[in-house]
């Protein structure tokens, strides 16, 4: 099987420390031969190793800017988080004025996919039998994380688009019917906060295919961007998000517009896996709406963004505060939105994870794992270039490492050997020696074979 | 083949409580258990390990898997149960305030483990301790 990756390792890069190994939260990395390597299987390119990594050895791939003119018409496709970006920018208008500068030819907002989105989740939350919690599917990181980690959670996920893909299929909608021009000739383009995006356009989960076009990383665009708002342009006559769409790129912004009586939103995937955790455990019986955000603070807190997070959030509730719309103008698309916007592919469990083979020689394997796990340190250091003594024992499980990859088991291996090794150093020493000659002679037997021929033939 | 594996639990302390369970979900995973039955092996796992930490003076759940069956065991050295038939009531509960305001003790327990396990048995005797034993068909 075939995966596509945003998130990409630059071996040149790469010191083989343990960073980013003790901090992918689907153990998908190991250090093999001095590099990291990604497990494609179970990469969910949520970027928590961009993030970390001292020696930035971890990149995303995203389009460049000029990937716009594969199109005869471009849209761009602006993140509310694109919005929090600029210091001293209080307002959308210079941003999508900026945007326009930079070759697009009409620009449609997420924040008004959001704004679609939340409505057809209300909808559905309303008139449909959903399991409880509903799951938020706009973070796709979160997504992935659900198939590899929690796949009994897989049927809790809301099954519309995300915002992004609504925004695209309504842009080229719009834009075809008010210019009369193909459908093929029009480019939707994300501007995108993070890695997971351009995946999720690459390989959709729940779509047969993305309605976007590519994706342009929020740091690759943000120099041109900031020098084109300082020239100031003229805003383009679109139709607007409000605040209700724009707030989805701070944590619990969904959860406002979905409007939702009982609800959590928890941000950062190490919080959101102990969240899911307790959620399998069906230990919140009363929660109807889950939102869950692999980044700390959310989009805002994305591996493509330049601005601080935290400064992020504070500049965003400022561009709210200032943005006249406060409640959605909603359009005739708002109609059918359960219809249009709903997913048409079944999400998959991703069974990277487990063992192989029938359930009798699973039963075996997972307990020659058990067994190999009990007899390693348990310091789970990372220095074998697994992520845990769990994970190394699976490794070995797999052929893909021995025990002597743990530093530990290696030490007294060698403890082992040094010892041996005094022990043939003794006996030849003993052998040139009186005190030998003399316990040859009372044994009697210590064989000429054991001493070796060349010391003999002195 | 099978796999056996004892975890003791510790009575009272509310910060440990579901680190059994997820030791066993994790295996599950890894075995490749149907997601429904994992979940309702996780479930009653789960609860069985608070009812050791709130209501026992400590013991232990036992993880059983065969290519048919799974079976958890939970037993525990404490108090018993004077009146099982009132215990399986949905709302029933003797725990105390201070545990119902972290969000538990709301009688769901025992009755919530029968509902989810394919065979349930509960014995006990009162100042000696409480015996459960959980089957789940794969």
């Amino acid at each position: 099987m075939n995966y596509y990756h945003s998130v990409r390792l630059n071996k040149a890069k790469c010191k083989g420390c343990t960073v980013c190994l003790k901090r992918c939260p689907t153990e998908a990395i190991r250090i093999r031969n001095n590099h990291a390597q990604i497990i494609d299987a179970q990469c969910i390119d949520c970027g928590e190793c961009i993030k970390v990594c001292g020696h930035h050895a971890k990149y995303a791939v995203t389009d460049p800017l000029e990937a716009i003119h594969n199109f005869k018409y471009k849209i761009a496709l602006p993140a509310p988080t694109l919005y929090a970006q600029f210091q001293g920018v209080h307002k959308t208008e210079p941003i999508i004025a900026a945007l326009m500068s930079l070759g697009f030819d009409d620009v449609f907002e997420v924040a008004r996919g959001a704004e679609i989105v939340s409505y057809a989740i209300s909808q559905a939350l309303r008139n449909e039998d959903k399991p409880r919690p509903l799951i938020s599917s706009a973070c796709p990181a979160i997504v992935r994380l659900i198939q590899v980690n929690f796949p009994g959670l897989i049927d809790n996920i809301v099954d519309f688009v995300s915002p992004m893909e609504a925004a695209a299929k309504f842009a080229k909608e719009e834009f075809a019917a008010k210019h009369g021009v193909p459908m093929e000739e029009i480019g939707a383009f994300f501007i995108t906060p993070c890695a997971a995006k351009m995946t999720s356009i690459k390989a959709p989960i729940g779509q047969r295919r993305s309605y976007v076009d590519g994706a342009i990383a929020i740091k690759d665009i943000y120099k041109q961007m900031s020098a084109a708002i300082k020239k100031g342009f003229t805003m383009p006559e679109i139709d607007r998000a409000s605040t209700v769409g724009i707030k989805w790129a701070i944590p619990g912004g969904e959860t406002d517009a979905v409007g939702v009586r009982s609800s959590l939103c928890v941000d950062g995937i190490a919080n959101v896996m102990a969240v899911l955790e307790q959620i399998e455990n069906e230990r919140f019986r009363d929660l109807m709406y889950f939102e869950g955000l692999a980044c700390v603070n959310g989009c805002l807190g994305g591996p493509l963004t330049v601005e601080n997070s935290f400064v992020a959030k504070n500049r965003l509730r400022s561009v709210m505060n200032r943005t006249a719309m406060k409640t959605v103008n909603k359009t005739s698309v708002f109609e059918n939105a359960c219809e249009t916007l709903r997913l048409n592919v079944e999400i998959e469990p991703n069974n990277s994870r487990q063992l192989e083979g029938t359930m009798r020689e699973r039963i075996e394997k997972s307990e020659k794992i058990n067994q190999l796990e009990a007899s390693l340190p348990g310091l789970d250091c990372g220095s074998c270039g697994s992520p845990s003594c769990r994970a190394l024992a699976w490794d070995i499980v797999h052929g893909e490492a021995t025990e002597l990859n743990c530093v530990f088991r290696l030490k007294d291996r060698i403890s082992e050997l040094a010892a041996e090794m005094v022990m043939l150093g003794a006996s030849t020493r003993f052998n040139t020696s009186k005190e030998v000659d003399q316990l040859e002679h009372m044994s009697g037997q210590l064989s000429h074979d054991e001493r070796g021929d060349d010391e003999q033939d002195e | 083949m099978m796999i056996k594996d004892t975890y003791p639990v510790a009575a009272g302390d509310m910060t440990v409580a579901g680190d059994v369970s997820a030791r066993i979900k994790r295996q599950m995973k890894r075995l490749g258990i149907p997601s429904d039955i994992m979940r309702r092996v996780s479930v009653c796992t789960y609860e069985a390990e608070i009812n050791l930490v709130i209501h026992s003076m400590g013991g232990e759940i036992e993880f059983e898997i065969t290519a048919e069956d799974i079976i958890v065991r939970s037993r525990d050295v404490g108090p018993g149960i004077p009146d099982i038939s009132k215990a399986m009531t949905e709302g029933w509960s003797t725990a105390s305030n201070e545990v119902r305001n972290m969000g538990f003790g709301a009688g769901m327990g025992l009755p919530n483990m029968k509902r989810n396990a394919d065979e349930f048995s509960i014995e006990s005797t009162v100042g000696v301790g409480t015996n459960i034993v959980m089957t789940f068909h794969i």
